[in-house]
């Protein structure tokens, strides 16, 4: 094999390809191209073998209970009368409502801290993003059950009161701050203080690389600087954006310790948001595989097999489309 | 002059400005800059929208709630805003304005929960943690009714520590050579690689945790341990640090690898010599990353690392606990008891102080990009060269 020994593209600088080098490699740089490359192949080894063990472990479920998996909204373990019909959904409900507050927060930090914020003030800006993304979800999960839950519970009830009559916020409990309390809305709110990050430093990534050229020929032409931001930065970043929004729901999705410790455990399907209690298949497999006989367990590795599927489905399209936008010579460290 | 801050960005730019006298031809020209109608526009809207929203949410409508009386104001600040510059300028001047706002409000929320969650975090757990046995004791003598002066966190400060140390041990050379092999060798297997890496990084932490449950306590047989915790660990971290290093790994000027692959090295040694230190301040910054992510990781421990009231140094035997599990422990499993909460509170002071010191050290190290001097090595160099 006709190896180039400089690199291969995707490298640094590839606006003039080096021309491949007809010389076969030296023993040592066998030896290091064939250990690299086990270490790739390895990561695909571990993502496949996380796929492979969680089947293997919810045989003994699928065989209790075949597809009802995916159609029954119980949780009865001894009877075989369990699945993710309930659960799947309200845990996406949760990441649903996340995602509202965070995808608009988000785009416009990376926006603000890309386009409108000072030199000095960006990189203080783009450290705080980092150092958010880095605070542990259980410092989160703290703040939010002990500070945001009683806060956000005035809210709720000015929201079942005033805007009832939109369906996502009909309130059928009786009106006492305990019916608020554990509610899709409250965890959805908390989550998405863990997935605002995620969405700020992928799409200021993405934003900051729109070319020089056309910002400035958009000023050239009279543009203000929101004018150039509306026809040249977020039409440049829209892949990026729709990526980063991706990548924000896988995380959401999987988000365990902060939904833990908002939620009231609820295992019937229910569209209101603002009333007490919710679940998600990370809740289930925080709370209960300590608790439950062999088929429980099993079950839980069969919901988790599904939480698996779903998130790797989303963050290899949102990793795909992330690639596609970004060009690897650009990619900025910070 | 007005110095540029947020609210220059804020009041927007104004093309040409209101400057004192003709801009004469050595001078710089700042194009954006507060005009005085600019400040005065937005900090009426501010106030007028804090006047009217408290006469209707207060006064005149049966609103509670202090989160939705400050959206009613920012809603009826960015209206009054809006239509208060509308009444000075033109469309395209107002779309502008308003959208610098809004886009503002990105930024400080971003500053507003970093600060919130890390200062209310201190707060609560103040009480804990004044107390010295805090931070030398484990909860072995401490029942649920002992006050704050007996029992701590120390058995779960070992846990994390030794818990960190075996999953950066065993993700950091695997994620550093994943890194390089994306950088460095590529080929038709680095595609997918980037690709299974970058959806890692946002994979359920608690996958991590049933993975390891299957893999080596339900088919090796083993008990809940500190290893089993290292590991779920160390699946966590090997996609974000792996992620960080390639981006950091790419930054290295391809002329460096030319210049040494035309002095005749091999890529190996290229590698080894050429690329890897050039890429050193960056790749500590992704791995200090990383630890610090890891740090806080709860939910892959949750399920394989078990739990216990008392020390415990050794890894290979034994549940052991680490700090998000002493708070999962004693806020959500027995959160009833104030004690516990307290407790609670102050390990998440200890690891609010941890995280932020990780990410300080990451900052300081990674101050410098591939080639970039510090201010100290310009200096040493510029007296170099004054010699010769």
């Amino acid at each position: 094999m006709a190896v180039a020994l400089t690199p291969t593209p995707p490298s640094p600088v590839n606006d003039d390809r080096p021309r491949a080098i007809a010389a076969a490699p030296v023993l040592s740089d066998r030896v290091f191209r064939l250990a690299m490359r086990a270490a790739g192949l390895a990561v695909l080894a571990i993502t496949g073998l996380i796929l492979v063990f969680l089947v293997l472990r919810s045989l003994t479920a699928f065989r209790a209970v075949g597809f009802g998996f995916f159609t029954t909204a119980t949780w009865f373990i001894n009877t075989n009368q369990f699945g993710i019909a309930a659960i799947l959904p309200l845990g996406i409900l949760i990441a649903l409502i996340a995602l509202i507050i965070a995808v608009p927060v988000g785009l416009a930090s990376a926006l603000f801290i890309s386009e409108y914020a000072p030199a000095r003030l960006r990189r203080a800006l783009i450290a705080l993003v980092d150092l958010m993304a880095a605070i542990p979800s259980i410092i989160v999960a703290l703040f939010g059950l002990y500070f945001l839950m009683p806060k956000i519970i005035g809210t709720d009830a000015w929201l079942a009161h005033h805007l009832g009559f939109i369906p996502v916020f009909h309130f059928l409990l009786p009106n006492s701050p305990g019916s608020f309390v554990g509610s899709t809305f409250i965890a959805g709110v908390v989550v998405s203080v863990l997935v605002i990050p995620v969405i700020t430093s992928l799409s200021r990534q993405v934003f900051s690389q729109a070319p020089q050229g056309e910002r400035e020929a958009a000023y050239a032409l009279g543009s203000t600087k929101w004018g150039m931001v509306r026809t040249v930065v977020i039409p440049y970043g829209r892949a990026g954006m729709i990526g980063a929004s991706m990548l924000g729901l896988g995380r959401a999705l999987g988000e365990t310790i902060a939904v833990s410790f908002i939620l009231t455990p609820l295992y019937v399907f229910n569209t209101h948001v603002l009333e007490s209690g919710g679940n998600s298949v990370t809740y289930m497999i925080a709370n209960f595989v300590l608790q439950e006989g062999p088929k429980g367990i099993s079950a839980l590795f069969a919901a988790g097999l599904v939480l698996f599927a779903l998130t790797l489905g989303i963050n290899t399209i949102a990793a795909i489309i992330i690639n596609r936008s970004r060009s690897g010579a650009s990619a900025s460290a910070d | 002059m007005v110095t540029q801050d947020t609210r220059s960005a804020a009041a927007g730019t104004r093309p040409e400005g209101t400057g004192t006298g003709a801009p004469d031809a050595d001078r710089k020209v700042r194009i954006v800059r507060v005009s005085p109608e600019g400040a005065a526009t937005l900090g009426g809207a501010a106030a007028s929208a804090l006047a009217l929203v408290w006469v209707l949410y207060e006064r005149v409508l049966p609103f509670t709630g202090v989160l939705g009386f400050w959206l009613c104001w920012y809603v009826a600040f960015l209206l009054l805003y809006a239509v208060m510059a509308r009444m000075q300028w033109d469309r395209r001047d107002v779309a502008n304005k308003v959208m610098a706002v809004a886009l503002a409000t990105g930024g400080a929320l971003v500053l507003a929960v970093v600060l919130g969650t890390d200062l209310y975090t201190l707060v609560r757990g103040a009480a804990a943690v004044v107390h010295a046995n805090f931070w030398v004791q484990s909860m072995a003598f401490a029942g649920p009714t002992s006050g704050l002066g007996i029992g701590g966190a120390a058995h779960a400060a070992v846990g994390t520590l030794e818990q960190i140390a075996i999953g950066t041990m065993l993700s950091v050379p695997l994620a550093v050579a994943t890194a390089v092999f994306l950088s460095e060798v590529g080929g038709a297997l680095a595609r997918p690689v980037r690709i299974i890496v970058e959806a890692m990084t946002a994979l359920p932490d608690i996958i991590a945790g049933l993975f390891i449950y299957a893999l080596f306590i339900l088919t090796f047989g083993e008990q809940k341990s500190g290893l089993a915790a290292g590991l779920a660990i160390a699946v966590t971290m090997l996609p974000i640090i792996a992620r960080a290093s390639e981006v950091v790994l790419r930054l290295v000027p391809g002329t460096l690898r030319e210049a040494s692959y035309a002095l005749g090295s091999s890529q190996w040694r290229t590698v080894w010599n050429v690329v890897l230190p050039t890429a050193r301040p960056g790749l500590a910054t992704a791995i200090v990353l990383g630890m610090a992510r890891g740090i806080g990781e709860t939910a892959p421990v949750l399920i394989v690392a078990g739990y216990t009231k008392e020390f415990n140094f050794d890894p290979l035997s034994g549940p052991m606990v680490s700090l998000p599990l002493y708070i999962w422990n004693f806020v959500h499993i027995e959160g009833v008891n104030p004690q516990y909460v307290a407790r609670g509170f102050g390990a998440g002071v200890v690891l609010v102080l941890v995280v932020l010191g990780l990410f300080t050290l990451a900052r300081k190290l990674g101050g410098t990009a591939p080639g970039e001097l510090t201010k100290r090595q310009r200096r040493q160099l510029a007296r170099q060269g004054a010699r010769v």
